[in-house]
């Protein structure tokens, strides 16, 4: 089970939070900041597993995380999953938003954190791997983007181009 | 109405979307906090307004404001509003944002059930993905309950993205409501095989997630999952199944040597590096559930120790970490395999990566020995001091203490160097463990005896440089080492040097800085330290000098009668007291020093930490029967006030004990007694037997520490373990001269022995005699203490509630709760799809069907039964490659050729319940039984059949008869009579290596077959430069690397140290493989030892037999009878006399040696099946007779036949 996902750039700011057990809003901020002093003190060339986040506790559980220019993906999950397994997801997840945004960068994750949630809620459901074939993901993202233009006409148009 | 949507559309033109609140926090960075509330009074005015997609923008918003810490909850109710928009756009917001913010606790969750059960059934299939995405996220037992239904009918779904979504949400739905579990779990084990690659992903990913809990109830599925890891190609799927069949191993040995070989090919053929990872696991657990029995163990640990260690030397950090992770699961059961890469586990602790470094310290845990554990140990210090985070350093300094520590202390030679070495640890400043040094300190001093000395004299110095600790105590935990210390020099004051200068140490004022409890304890061990001097002044006559001392504890007691913590402040008063009074008693000369050092006489013994609870109840003691009966609930006290009294009155008599009782109360006293004395915290009027054999033993038979021992007498202020190392070793190397002068005296005259046979330069660990012979007095436990393991499971698990039987039948109250009246109307698409479950448990409604069911049950069980047995029939078709493997049962009618067209399982169902009824009443008993296990029925099946095995008459085969009546379980008795076989046969040997080889074909490359060559070095040289050529024939060809020539070697890819063995596999590309034959080789390598290097060539002759092109396959009767009637296979036949084997040992020899499968068996009849690398069938009849064995055979190449029946007919020879 995948316990967490969670994206913040070199500073910590939270570019995107999932959590797949409830916590408070303060205990999420918490996990946030703990995860990003764990993982922001370690070198470049060093492995990507992290074991010790106190927070999404359990000796169980493990960061695996990756570091794409500014921003961090952060996965915590539990011994049932691959850790290279999940590396390779992460690796899916960047291609997919590179796919979807075009050339992604954090002004994307930014300003359209929604479409990033939308996007992963295409790869993991409730914790758990749905789809790991980026074709497939971004079929789905596409034909409901579809039917979202489909629904607006002029007026309701969400001024998203900006 | 238009006019208000127009209105409400142009206002929201005015409002701000997500990418404005985005922007304008980004432009507020100083006063942040402000503009946010802002905005939420802002999105507040939104949200009152009726327009929905102005509620949308708003609620849109609050996620993200959530994100950055923001609770929304009290927008929970705008949020169910957005939730049921029609338009997707809405819904979408709605229920990311629920899936972002509601949890349990939220109240008005409960509302939302009709839309998410409008939403599931909603035509559109992302009205449908969107509900549930967002439901997996907040579902609760309530809407659980009340979806799972609906959200079964979904796994059914036309589109296997909907399929996909509603299978991977059922495990959420299971862990809120586990009442659901098992009328879905048919449905979901049928998703298994689901068409869509995707839709079979999340099948076995829930089962996973199940399985990891309670593996037990989903052994059943061993087989389709078996099935599914030989076909599928998805490497997510793979690594899940491979993971799980790592859960059930453990469970079921059986299913491991089945795993063994599919592993060993996916280890050498993937090229992904996460599947080779999880393989390597998943063989790792497989060998430690097999405790031994596999011809090829060896092989395959050394097979995925080769391939971890190339992990751990892999330039990416990942691998490495991953590498050393699951080295140490090895590391548990094969120390010795990981020990040997010792070397490469040292290199990680110097890694820059700290994540790899703990790994590494985690393996250092087996790697030590009772001759490197100082070296090791060393190793560490320097990495304590050079450690720049305490978290690293306080997880070295417990990894110090844990090996040194581990298994009771057995690999310390020298306890004073341990000392010192936790003294050193003292220095550490900052670290949280400063009680773990303590507890150390205190348990070897008290354990250990004839450290005490060495221990004392360290401690008080310690307590001498207490300022140093005091200093910046309550900021670090290491000032608890001060509490271990003043203890020990307290209880052991006998063995101080000055023992006045000590205890002034312990009376200074700094020590009121310290801890309370810590004070508490320098108080009360100030005064066993006084007792000790004032008797040894008193011996001495010394009246003045006792004075002095009572005068000093008079003077700076008081400064811990006024300390705040209470239990300091009463202790000190008391003492004060007392020295007070002996004070007046000195004035007198009167001496005192007798009874006070009798306050402290006696000793403290450790006690085992769950000595307690170990205690036996005492026999007739029932903690939990009521000792007066328990006022009846239904009576209450209002009606019958008086009844208590009244009833008390009579039953008073019956307690009263009888005469009989007053045997039953000497023997509770007895026990008490026994108990009491077992109790070290029970103060004894005489000292306990125990004690008494504690303490006469002690002081002679502890050997004292050997004179040679050149400890510095001189005790330094903290000493440097590292000197200890210098004489360990000199102490080694006096002792290795003695051993060799002793052995050379031994030679000559030619006396026996045993152990002591290393002529290597290395000595092994048992060589070393430890500096002080140590008596560890081992941690007392009461008499016949229960040797009860601790249930450590967790009540509060909530995947507890999800270990359900899932082979029992359903029951009518089981079916999930179904909303009738909307059911009708909601079901338009997926009515087609209402689950089978539920049709069948539909059907017995009225009372009059009451007995049907009765019988539908007791099939049901029956069926149960079977489905144990099933898995018990597919764990034994196939051989696996060591112990025989035990033929399936089969119909009594016993004809090869079976006309039906059922499936095999059918078939062996029918068998059973034919032969149940004709015979064996035991085995029917046993079915009405019906244990819920069969892992327990196995049991005790298999004692039935050794009885019966003793009773039968040895005409008949005994294999046979229990054949017929149930599948038999391998690892049954008969097989133990054959001795376990390798498939590796000998090539070549000579005194540098030795050749075995086993030849595999493989399906994949029709023509191909893998040689597997194991060298074994058996000479003290290493074996380097391999090369292996084979001299090519027309039929048969080496395949090797590209731009080689026909005559050049192929290199082996190791080296080969002293006493390894490893394993090199070949490719050979056969033509024809209707004849056997066999090809030179030569094998040349270089042998280099200290003396020099020779090269070395070794001949040998690789036997292809027509049995090596042959592979393994199951066939299922139905097939195998049609294959027969197809009537294009040629027949032959060999005969065989004199055989006395039994026909399951025959049957298994062929199986092994032949790669046959059995497809049927009947008494002493057996059909069998395999097929080539070329596809050719080779059926078999093999019929035992008297003394004499006939098998038929019918193959699509009549040569192939021919050649194979005559290898045969060599193995039977042999029988």
């Amino acid at each position: 089970m995948i316990k967490a996902i969670l994206i913040f750039n070199n500073h910590g700011k939270p570019r995107l939070s999932k959590f797949y057990q409830p916590y408070s809003e303060d205990t999420q901020q918490q996990i946030i900041r703990e995860t990003f002093h764990l993982v922001s003190k370690r070198d470049e060339n060093v492995c990507n597993f992290l074991e010790g986040g106190l927070l999404i506790g359990g000796s169980d559980n493990k960061l695996i995380y990756r570091h794409y220019a500014t921003l961090y993906f952060v996965f915590c999950v539990d011994s049932s999953e691959s850790e290279l397994g999940i590396l390779d997801l992460i690796q899916v997840f960047v291609e997919t938003l590179d796919k979807c945004f075009e050339n992604v960068c954090e002004l994307d994750l930014i300003f359209h954190v929604d479409k990033v949630h939308n996007i992963l809620a295409e790869m993991v459901m409730g914790g758990m791997v749905l789809e790991t074939n980026m074709n497939e993901i971004v079929t789905q993202i596409d034909a409901q983007n579809k039917l979202e233009k489909s629904e607006t006409f002029i007026f309701q148009s969400p001024r998203q181009d900006r | 109405m238009a006019l208000k949507m127009v209105k409400g559309s142009i206002d929201r033109m005015f409002d701000k979307n997500l990418q404005d609140l985005v922007r304008g926090i980004r432009n507020h960075k100083e006063d942040e906090a402000k503009y946010i509330s802002q905005c939420i009074d802002e999105i507040k005015q939104e949200l009152k307004q009726d327009n929905i997609a102005v509620k949308a923008n708003a609620v849109c918003k609050l996620t993200y404001l959530q994100m950055l810490g923001y609770d929304i909850s009290w927008a929970a109710f705008n949020i169910i509003e957005v939730m049921s928009a029609s338009k997707f756009t809405f819904k979408r917001i709605g229920y990311l944002a629920a899936s972002q913010s509601f949890h349990e606790g939220t109240d008005v969750i409960m509302l939302t059930t009709n839309q998410i059960r409008k939403d599931l059934s909603s035509p559109s299939q992302y009205d449908t993905g969107v509900a549930l995405t967002g439901l997996s996220c907040f579902v609760t037992p309530d809407l659980a309950r009340d979806l799972a239904n609906d959200i079964m009918t979904l796994m059914s779904h036309t589109k296997p993205y909907i399929r996909k979504k509603a299978v991977l949400i059922m495990y959420k739905v299971f862990l809120k409501y586990p009442e659901s579990l098992r009328p879905a779990f048919p449905r979901l084990k049928e998703k298994l095989e689901d068409p869509d690659p995707g839709v079979q992903s999340a099948a076995v990913n829930v089962i996973c997630e199940l399985a990891r809990r309670n593996p037990k109830n989903y052994l059943s599925l061993a087989p389709l999952f078996f099935k599914l890891m030989t076909s599928s190609t998805n490497n997510w799927v793979l690594i899940k199944i491979i993971k799980l069949f790592g859960a059930l191993t453990p469970l079921e040995p059986r299913l491991g040597k089945k795993l063994i070989e599919p592993l060993t090919n996916l280890i050498h053929s993937t090229s992904a590096m996460s599947l080779l990872y999880e393989c390597v696991n998943t063989v790792i657990a497989v060998l430690i559930s097999l405790s031994s029995g596999m011809p090829n163990h060896s092989a395959s640990i050394q097979l995925c120790v080769q391939k971890l260690r190339i992990l751990i030397e892999d330039s990416d950090q990942n691998l490495k970490y991953l590498g050393l992770l699951a080295m140490s699961k090895i590391l548990k059961t094969h120390p010795k395999s990981v020990q040997s890469h010792k070397d490469l586990i040292l290199q990680c602790l110097d890694d820059k990566d700290e994540s790899i470094r703990l790994r590494a310290l985690d393996l250092l845990y087996g790697m030590v020995s009772k001759k490197n554990l100082m070296e090791i140990v060393k190793k560490l210090m320097t990495h304590v001091d050079k450690a720049e985070g305490t978290t690293y350093r306080d997880e070295l300094l417990t990894k110090i203490i844990d090996i040194c520590s581990q298994s009771n202390y057995q690999y310390i030679t020298n306890f004073e160097w341990y000392i010192s070495i936790l003294v050193e640890l003292t220095r550490l400043e900052g670290t949280r463990h400063g009680h773990l040094i303590a507890a150390q300190m205190l348990d070897v001093a008290i354990r250990v005896k004839a450290i005490r000395k060495f221990a004392v004299s360290q401690m008080s110095a310690l307590l001498d440089s207490a300022h140093l600790l005091a200093s910046s105590t309550q900021r670090n935990g290491i000032c608890e080492v001060l509490y271990a210390a003043a203890w020990i020099c307290g209880e052991f004051s006998e063995h101080l040097q000055e023992p006045h200068h000590t205890l002034e140490a312990m009376l200074r004022p700094r020590v009121t800085t310290l801890p309370g409890h810590i004070q508490a304890v320098y108080v009360q061990n100030v005064v066993k330290l006084y007792a000790s001097i004032l008797q040894q002044k008193e011996q001495a006559g010394e009246a003045e000098g006792a004075q002095a001392v009572t005068q000093l504890m008079v003077d700076r007691l008081p400064q811990f009668v006024q300390s705040a913590d209470l239990e300091v402040q009463e202790r000190a008063s008391c003492i004060l007291q007392l020295v007070k009074h002996i004070q007046k008693l000195q004035a007198k000369d009167v001496p005192v020093a007798e009874e006070v050092s009798a306050l402290f006489a006696g000793e403290l013994n450790p006690v085992a930490p769950k000595a307690q609870k170990k205690v036996p109840v005492p026999e007739g003691l029932d903690l939990d029967a009521w000792i007066n009966e328990p006022l009846s609930d239904s009576e209450s006290e209002d009606e019958r006030p008086r009844a208590v009294f009244h009833e008390e009155e009579q039953r008073r008599p019956k307690h009263r004990p009888s005469e009989a009782d007053e045997e039953e109360l000497a023997r509770r006293r007895e026990a008490r007694k026994q108990e009491q004395a077992n109790n070290p915290f029970y103060i004894k009027s005489s000292p306990s037997p125990q004690k008494r054999y504690q303490d006469t033993p002690g002081v002679e038979h502890i050997p004292v520490v050997q004179i040679d021992l050149s400890v510095p007498l001189k005790v330094p202020g903290l000493p440097m373990s590292d000197q200890y190392v210098k004489l360990e070793e000199e102490r080694r190397h006096r002792q290795k001269l003695e051993k060799d002068k002793r052995r050379k005296k031994r030679k000559e005259k030619e006396k026996k022995g045993k152990r002591r046979h290393s002529s290597l330069p290395t000595e092994s660990d048992e060589d070393i005699a430890p500096a002080q012979q140590v008596d560890i007095v081992t941690e007392e436990m009461p008499e016949n203490a229960l040797p009860s393991d601790e249930d450590d499971k967790d009540p509060n698990d909530p995947y507890r509630a999800l270990d359900i039987d899932l082979d029992k039948p359903l029951a009518d109250s089981e079916k999930l709760p179904i909303q009738k009246h909307r059911n009708t109307e909601t079901s338009k698409s997926p009515e087609k799809d209402v689950p089978m479950v539920e049709k069948k448990s539909k059907k017995p409604k009225k009372k009059e069907k009451k007995h049907k069911q009765k019988e539908r049950d007791k099939e049901k069980k029956k069926e149960k039964e079977k489905k144990a047995e099933d898995l018990d029939f597919w764990l034994s078709t196939t051989p696996p490659p060591a112990p025989a493997p035990t033929p399936a049962p089969v119909p009594s009618t016993g004809e090869l050729s079976v006309n039906t067209v059922t499936t095999p399982k059918d078939e062996c169902e029918d068998a059973k319940t034919e032969v149940q009824g004709e015979e064996d009443d035991a085995e029917g008993q046993d079915q009405d039984k019906k244990s819920p296990k069969p892992k327990k029925k196995k049991h005790r099946k298999e004692k039935e059949e050794r009885t019966k095995g003793k009773k039968k008459s040895k005409k008949q085969p005994p294999g046979s008869e229990e054949a017929a009546g149930e599948p038999v379980q391998n690892g049954a008795p008969e097989e133990e009579q054959l001795p376990p076989e390798s498939s590796y046969s000998l090539l070549a040997e000579n005194s540098y290596v030795k050749m075995t080889c086993d030849i595999r074909g493989s399906l994949q490359e029709d023509s191909q077959v893998t040689v597997a060559i194991v060298l074994e070095n058996r000479s003290s040289s290493i074996l380097k430069g391999m090369e292996l050529s084979v001299l090519d024939s027309l039929n048969a060809r080496m395949a090797r690397p590209q731009g080689s020539s026909v005559h050049d070697g192929v290199p082996v890819p190791f080296q080969l140290p002293p006493g390894v063995s490893n394993e090199a596999q070949y490719v050979f590309t056969i033509q024809s493989i209707v004849m056997a034959q066999k090809l030179k080789g030569t094998l040349s390598f270089i042998a280099k030892n200290d003396e020099g290097a020779t090269h070395e060539k070794l001949d040998f002759r690789l036997h292809f037999s027509c049995s090596s092109y042959l592979i393994t396959t199951p066939c299922y009767s139905d097939a195998f009878a049609k294959l027969l009637e197809s009537g294009d296979l040629s027949m032959s036949s060999i005969k065989v006399d004199g055989i006395r084997m039994s026909f399951q040992n025959l049957l298994a020899k062929i199986c092994f040696h032949h790669h046959f499968s059995v497809v049927e068996r009947v008494d002493s009849c057996a059909s069998m099946y395999s097929r080539s690398i070329q596809g050719h069938h080779v059926c078999l009849l093999v019929k035992k007779g008297e003394n004499s064995v006939s098998v038929d055979g019918k193959c699509s190449d009549s040569t192939l036949l021919s050649n194979l029946l005559e290898e045969m007919k060599a193995t039977l020879a042999k029988c």
